[in-house]
C-alpha cells in the first residue's frame, strides 16, 4: 500500500497539512509555527523511503501509479519518476522543509496564510516533476503560480506588487503558449493513432514531420524558457527574487526554476527530437545559454544589491544547465542535471545567507557591510563554504556539475566550453569580492557591531545544504549512477547515431524497441 | 398533424407553463404579503424553479429511455431537443442562484416588491422557449418577452439614477437592435417564404453562394445577435447596464439572458444559415477577435467592480464566439461547458459583490474590497477561486471552458486565433488580480464584519462548489455536453 502509492502520498502530504493548518486557530503563532515545521519535516521523511526503494538499473519509470481521470479527453491521474525526477522531487522536499524553517522569526504577520501558501506550492512542484500526464503537468504547472504570487505579494518588499503580478504574467505568457503546443501534440496524435491521450511516454514516442516539431518547439519554449530563465526572457526573475521573502527565494531559485529545464529534458527533448538536434535550434540554444551565463554574470559584477547579485548569479547558473541540455550527449546532460541539483543547494543556501543578514539589518546593500567575520564568524564561515560550492571549488558539489557539462561542451564544439570557462571565472570573480566587502575589511558601520552570530536554528537551516554539497563534491558516483539509464535513454532518442558513432552498445534494450529500432534505421537510410 | 394541438405540445411546454403560472401566482400573493414577509415571493418563485426543474427532468429522462433525440410541438414551432434542455437547465439554475441573491439585497435597496422574482420568472420563460424555437415569430416573441423583462429587472432601482439611466440605454439600444434583427428575419422569410428554420435552411442552401440578398440577410441577423450577446462593436450598452442594474440582476443578465441569446445565435448561424458559412465566417472571426481585443484591454483600466466584469463579460462573449468559429464538435461543446461553467462561477462573483453591499455602502467598487482576507477570509477564498476561473487557471472550472475552444481552434487549424486568444488569458489574468491584489493585499479600510444572509450562503455554496467540483471532476459535465451539442450540428 505505502509502496505502491508512495509517490500519491508524498504529493498529498502537504496539501493535506495546508489544510490541517487553515483548521488550527490563527491566534496561537507558535501552534502554527510548531505544525508546519514538523509538517515539512514529515514530508521530508516521508519522501525518504524514495532514496532506498528508487532501483537505478531501471531505465523506465517507476513507482508507476495510473487512475483514470477525465476518460472522454484522454487526460489520467498518471504519476511516475525516473533519476532525473526522483533528483528534483528530494531537492523539493528538501528545500521545502527548510524554506519552512528559515521562516520562523522572519514572517511575523499572517503566519497561517504564509504557511499554507508554502505547502500548497509545495504540492504543485513535486506535482509537476511526478506528472506523467500531460494535461495533470499542465494543472500542477499552472496551480503553483498562484501561492508563489501570494509569497511575494503579501511578504515581500517594498516592490512586491509589482514584482509578484510580473511573475504571474511572464509565466503565464509562457504557460498558455505551451498549453497551445500541447494541445498540438495531443491532437496530432488523435489524428494519427485516433486515440486521445495526454500519456507522456505514448507523446514521447511520436514521431512528428520536423516542420510541426519546429513549431512546438517554439511554443514549449517560450513556456520553459521564461521558467528558467533564459536570456531574454530573465527580467522577471531579478524582481521577483529581490522583493520575495527568504523562503520565497529559496524556494523560486531552489526548485521553480528547475521546472524549466525539466521541461526541457522530460518533454522538449524526447517528444521533439528532430527539432532538438536541428542545426538551428541547437546554435540559438547553445547562443542563448552562453549569453546568459556570460551576462548575468557580468550584471552579478556590477550589483550594489547582496539579493540581487545572487538572483543574477541565478541566470548564469542556469545558463550552464542549459547549455549542458542542449550539447545534447550524456556528458551535457549528466553535468546539466546534476548542476540543478546543486544550483538548488548552493544558491538556496545563498539567499538563506541574504535572508539571514536581512532580518537582522534590514538592507541589502552591499555597501552596509564589511567585516562582517569579526562579529558573525560562523556566519562567514558557512558562508565561505557555500560560496566556494556556488563557484565550484573542487570537493564541493559545484565543480562536479560544471566540469561535466563543460566536459559535454567541449565534446560538441570546444568554443562553446571556451565561453563556459569564461563564466566560471567570473563566477568566482563576484563571489570573491561579494565575501571580500561582506566579511572581510574594516568593520566600520556601528549597526554591524552588534550583530548576534547564527542561532542553532539558522545553523540548522545551512548544515543539510552543506552535507548535500559535500556529498555531491566528494562522492558524486551514485548521482551519475541514478541519472545514467534515463539521460541515455534521452540521447538515444534525440541522436539516435550517438552511441552508434562511438561504438558503444548500451547495456540494456531501450523499451518500445520497435519503434527506435524504425527510427534508428530512418537516418541510416538517408 | 391535423389538429392544431396534440397533447405532445403539452407536454414539451410544460416547465414554461408552470413557470408562467407560479409567476402569476407571485404577483397575486404578493399583494396580500407585509414588507416583512415579502421574502415569500422568492420561496414561491425557487419552488416555481424547482417544479420546472422537476418537470424537464421527467421529459430528459423519458427521451432518453425512448431514445428520442428531439421532440417537434407546435408544428416544428418548437422544437425540444438535448441542447434545448441543457441550456434550459443553465436558466433555470441562475433564475435560482440569482433570486437566492437578490432578497437581502432588494431589502437593502428598500426596494423589495414580489414583481422582481416574477419578472425572473418570465424572463425564463423567454429563455426557455428562445431555445427550443424553430420558427422565426416564436423566436422573435421569446426573445422580446426576455429582454423585456430583462430592461424592467435593469431599472428596478426606480429611485436610483445609475438604474435608471441603465436601463433606459438599454431600452433604447435594445429596441433599435431588435428591430435590426427583425428585419433580418423578414428578408429570411422574403426569400423561403416560411419562417420556420429548417425550411429556411434548405432554401439558402439552393441559392448560389454570394447572394447580395443572403449577404444583408447576414449582416443584419448578426448585427441584431451582437447586440444581445454583447460583442463588439454593439457592447456599448452593456457596462453601462451592468454596473447601472441592482447586483443581483447584474449576475442574472450576465449569464442566462446571455446564454439564451448565445444559444439564439448558434441556432440562427447554425440552422438557417448553416449554408452561408463561408460568407459569416470571416465577419465572425474579425467581431471575435475585436470583441476580445476590447474587452480585455478596456476591464484593465476599470475602478468598479460590477464594470470590470462587465468588460470581461465581453471578453468571454469573444472567447464563445471562438468556438462558434471552428464550428466543429469540440468547439461547440466548449461553448456549452463554458457556459455551464460561466454560470457558477460568475454568479458566483457577483455574489460576492452582493454580500459586500451594506446600508452605507455600495461595494462595487475595487477599494471597497480592501483588506476583505482580514475582514472575511471565505468571501476574499471563495472570490479568488471565482476570478481564477474567470481567469481560465486550472484546476478551476473555467479552464475547461478554455481548453475545449482552444483545442477546437487547433484541430480548424485557426492557430493565429489561438495565440491571440491565450494571449488575452495573461491580460485577463491581470485585471482580475487588481482586485485579488486588493482584497489580499491591502489593509481594511473598516473592520465591520460582514453578514451572509442564508440566501447568499447558499448562492455561495453551490457556485463555488460547481466551480471546483466541474475544475477537478469534469468526466460528467464533459458528457453531459458533449451529448447535447450533436443535435446542433446538422
Amino acid at each position: 500500500m505505502f509502496h505502491e502509492h508512495i509517490l500519491s502520498i508524498i504529493l498529498f502530504f502537504p496539501l493535506a497539512g495546508a489544510i490541517l493548518l487553515m483548521l488550527l486557530p490563527g491566534g496561537n503563532t507558535n501552534l502554527i509555527r510548531w505544525t508546519a515545521n514538523i509538517i515539512g519535516f514529515a514530508g521530508f521523511l516521508i519522501s525518504l523511503p524514495l532514496v532506498f526503494w528508487f532501483d537505478s538499473s531501471i531505465g523506465d519509470f517507476q513507482f508507476t501509479e495510473k487512475v483514470d481521470w477525465i476518460p472522454s479527453i484522454g487526460a489520467s491521474f498518471s504519476l511516475g519518476i525516473d533519476g532525473i525526477s526522483f533528483l528534483l522531487i528530494m531537492l523539493t522536499t528538501v528545500l521545502g522543509f527548510i524554506a519552512i524553517l528559515c521562516s520562523w522569526s522572519s514572517i511575523a504577520e499572517r503566519v497561517k496564510e504564509f504557511y499554507v501558501y508554502i505547502l500548497i506550492l509545495q504540492a504543485g512542484m513535486l506535482g509537476v516533476f511526478m506528472s506523467l500526464d500531460f494535461f495533470l503537468f499542465y494543472v500542477f504547472w499552472e496551480v503553483m503560480l498562484v501561492p508563489m504570487y501570494f509569497l511575494i505579494g503579501i511578504w515581500g518588499g517594498p516592490q512586491k506588487l509589482y514584482a509578484a503580478i510580473k511573475f504571474f504574467l511572464y509565466t503565464l505568457v509562457g504557460s498558455v503558449l505551451m498549453l497551445l503546443g500541447i494541445l498540438t501534440i495531443y491532437f496530432w496524435n488523435h489524428s494519427q493513432t485516433g486515440v486521445y491521450s495526454f500519456d507522456v511516454v505514448t507523446l514521447q514516442n511520436l514521431n512528428m514531420p520536423l516542420n510541426l516539431q519546429l513549431w512546438l518547439f517554439l511554443a514549449f519554449f517560450v513556456g520553459f524558457a521564461i521558467k528558467v530563465p533564459m536570456f531574454p526572457f530573465h527580467t522577471w526573475l531579478p524582481d521577483a527574487h529581490v522583493q520575495a521573502p527568504t523562503a520565497g527565494s529559496v524556494i523560486l531559485a531552489g526548485v521553480l526554476l528547475k521546472m524549466g529545464t525539466y521541461g526541457f529534458v522530460r518533454f522538449s527533448l524526447p517528444m521533439l527530437p528532430d527539432a532538438s538536434r536541428d542545426d538551428r535550434i541547437v546554435t540559438a540554444m547553445v547562443t542563448l545559454s552562453i549569453i546568459g551565463i556570460i551576462y548575468g554574470a557580468l550584471v552579478s559584477l556590477m550589483q550594489k544589491d547582496w539579493k540581487k547579485l545572487v538572483a543574477y548569479s541565478s541566470v548564469s547558473h542556469l545558463g550552464f544547465c542549459t547549455l549542458g541540455i542542449f550539447a545534447l550527449n550524456p556528458n551535457g546532460l549528466t553535468g546539466s542535471l546534476i548542476q540543478q541539483i546543486n544550483h538548488g543547494i548552493s544558491t538556496g543556501a545563498l539567499f538563506l545567507i541574504v535572508g539571514i543578514i536581512y532580518e537582522r539589518r534590514h538592507t541589502k546593500e552591499i555597501s552596509e557591510f564589511g567585516g562582517l567575520s569579526t562579529v558573525m564568524p560562523v556566519y562567514a564561515t558557512l558562508f565561505l563554504i557555500i560560496a566556494m560550492s556556488s563557484l565550484g571549488l573542487p570537493t564541493l558539489n559545484g565543480f562536479i556539475g560544471e566540469f561535466v557539462i563543460l566536459q559535454g561542451a567541449y565534446e560538441e564544439n570546444w568554443v562553446w566550453a571556451a565561453f563556459g570557462v569564461s563564466g566560471i571565472v567570473l563566477g568566482a570573480a563576484y563571489l570573491l569580492w561579494l565575501y571580500q566587502r561582506t566579511m572581510f575589511g574594516t568593520l566600520d558601520n556601528p549597526e554591524n557591531k552588534v550583530l548576534k552570530d547564527l542561532n542553532f536554528r539558522e545553523v540548522m537551516t545551512l548544515v543539510p545544504l552543506i552535507i548535500w554539497a559535500f556529498w555531491i563534491g566528494l562522492y558524486p558516483k551514485p548521482y551519475f549512477t541514478i541519472l545514467e539509464k534515463p539521460v541515455q535513454k534521452i540521447v538515444q532518442r534525440v541522436r539516435p547515431d550517438y552511441y552508434a558513432a562511438k561504438e558503444y552498445v548500451p547495456p540494456e534494450p531501450i523499451a518500445e524497441a520497435n519503434t527506435e529500432g524504425a527510427e534508428q534505421a530512418a537516418p541510416a537510410a538517408q | 398533424m391535423n389538429e392544431y394541438f396534440s397533447p405532445i405540445d403539452f407536454l414539451v411546454l410544460k416547465p414554461v407553463i408552470l413557470l408562467t403560472l407560479f409567476g402569476i401566482g407571485v404577483m397575486l400573493t404578493d399583494l396580500f404579503l407585509d414588507q416583512q414577509h415579502k421574502y415569500m415571493n422568492a420561496v414561491t418563485a425557487l419552488v416555481g424553479l424547482a417544479f420546472a426543474a422537476v418537470q424537464l427532468w421527467l421529459i430528459q429522462s423519458e427521451m432518453a429511455a425512448q431514445g428520442v433525440a428531439q421532440i417537434e410541438a407546435f408544428r416544428g414551432a418548437v422544437v425540444l431537443d438535448r441542447f434545448a434542455i441543457y441550456f434550459s437547465w443553465i436558466f433555470l439554475i441562475s433564475s435560482a442562484i440569482a433570486i437566492l441573491i437578490a432578497i437581502r439585497y432588494l431589502e437593502i435597496e428598500q426596494e423589495h416588491h414580489g414583481e422582481h422574482y416574477a419578472i425572473m420568472l418570465f424572463a425564463a420563460v423567454g429563455m426557455m422557449v428562445l431555445v427550443m424555437g424553430m420558427d422565426l415569430v416564436t423566436l422573435f416573441i421569446a426573445l422580446e418577452l426576455m429582454v423585456l423583462s430583462v430592461y424592467i429587472l435593469t431599472g428596478f432601482l426606480r429611485r436610483d439614477r445609475r438604474s435608471n439611466e441603465a436601463a433606459l440605454k438599454y431600452l433604447l439600444l435594445g429596441a433599435f437592435s431588435s428591430g435590426i434583427l427583425a428585419y433580418g428575419m423578414s428578408l429570411l422569410y422574403g426569400m423561403s417564404g416560411s419562417t420556420n428554420l429548417n425550411v429556411i435552411a434548405d432554401s439558402l442552401a439552393a441559392r448560389p453562394a454570394g447572394d447580395p440578398l443572403v449577404l444583408i440577410a447576414i449582416t443584419a441577423i448578426a448585427a441584431g445577435l451582437f447586440f444581445k450577446v454583447g460583442a463588439v462593436p454593439f457592447h456599448q450598452w452593456l457596462p453601462d447596464a451592468y454596473e447601472g442594474a441592482p447586483t443581483s440582476v447584474t449576475a442574472f443578465m450576465s449569464v442566462g439572458p446571455k446564454a439564451a441569446s448565445f444559444a439564439f445565435l448558434l441556432r440562427m448561424f447554425l440552422v438557417p444559415l448553416g449554408s452561408a458559412r463561408e460568407e459569416w465566417l470571416p465577419l465572425l472571426v474579425g467581431v471575435s477577435i475585436a470583441t476580445m481585443t476590447l474587452g480585455n484591454l478596456a476591464a484593465i483600466s476599470q475602478s468598479n467592480v460590477k464594470r470590470l466584469l462587465a468588460y470581461s463579460a465581453i471578453s468571454h462573449a469573444g472567447y464563445l464566439l471562438l468556438g462558434l468559429v471552428s464550428g466543429n464538435e469540440t468547439g461547440m461543446k466548449g461553448i456549452a461547458i463554458y457556459f455551464l461553467v460561466y454560470t457558477f462561477m460568475n454568479m458566483g462573483a457577483f455574489a460576492v459583490i452582493v454580500a459586500l453591499r451594506r446600508r452605507d455602502l455600495i461595494g462595487d467598487e475595487i477599494d471597497d474590497m480592501a483588506g476583505l482576507m482580514y475582514k472575511c477570509p471565505t468571501a476574499a477564498v471563495l472570490m479568488l477561486i471565482f476570478l481564477l476561473s474567470l481567469a481560465g487557471i486550472p484546476p478551476t472550472a473555467g479552464f475547461l471552458g478554455k481548453y475545449f475552444i482552444f483545442l477546437s481552434l487547433i484541430e480548424t487549424g485557426h492557430i493565429t486565433l489561438a495565440v491571440i486568444a491565450v494571449l488575452y488569458v495573461a491580460v485577463a489574468l491581470y485585471y482580475y488580480f487588481r482586485i485579488v491584489a486588493v482584497m489580499f493585499m491591502r489593509e481594511p479600510v473598516d473592520q465591520e464584519k460582514l453578514s451572509f444572509s442564508p440566501g447568499i450562503r447558499i448562492a455561495l455554496g453551490v457556485t463555488a462548489a460547481m466551480t471546483i467540483l466541474i475544475g477537478l471532476y469534469p468526466e460528467p459535465f464533459i458528457q453531459f455536453a458533449g451529448s447535447t451539442v450533436l443535435s446542433i450540428l446538422r
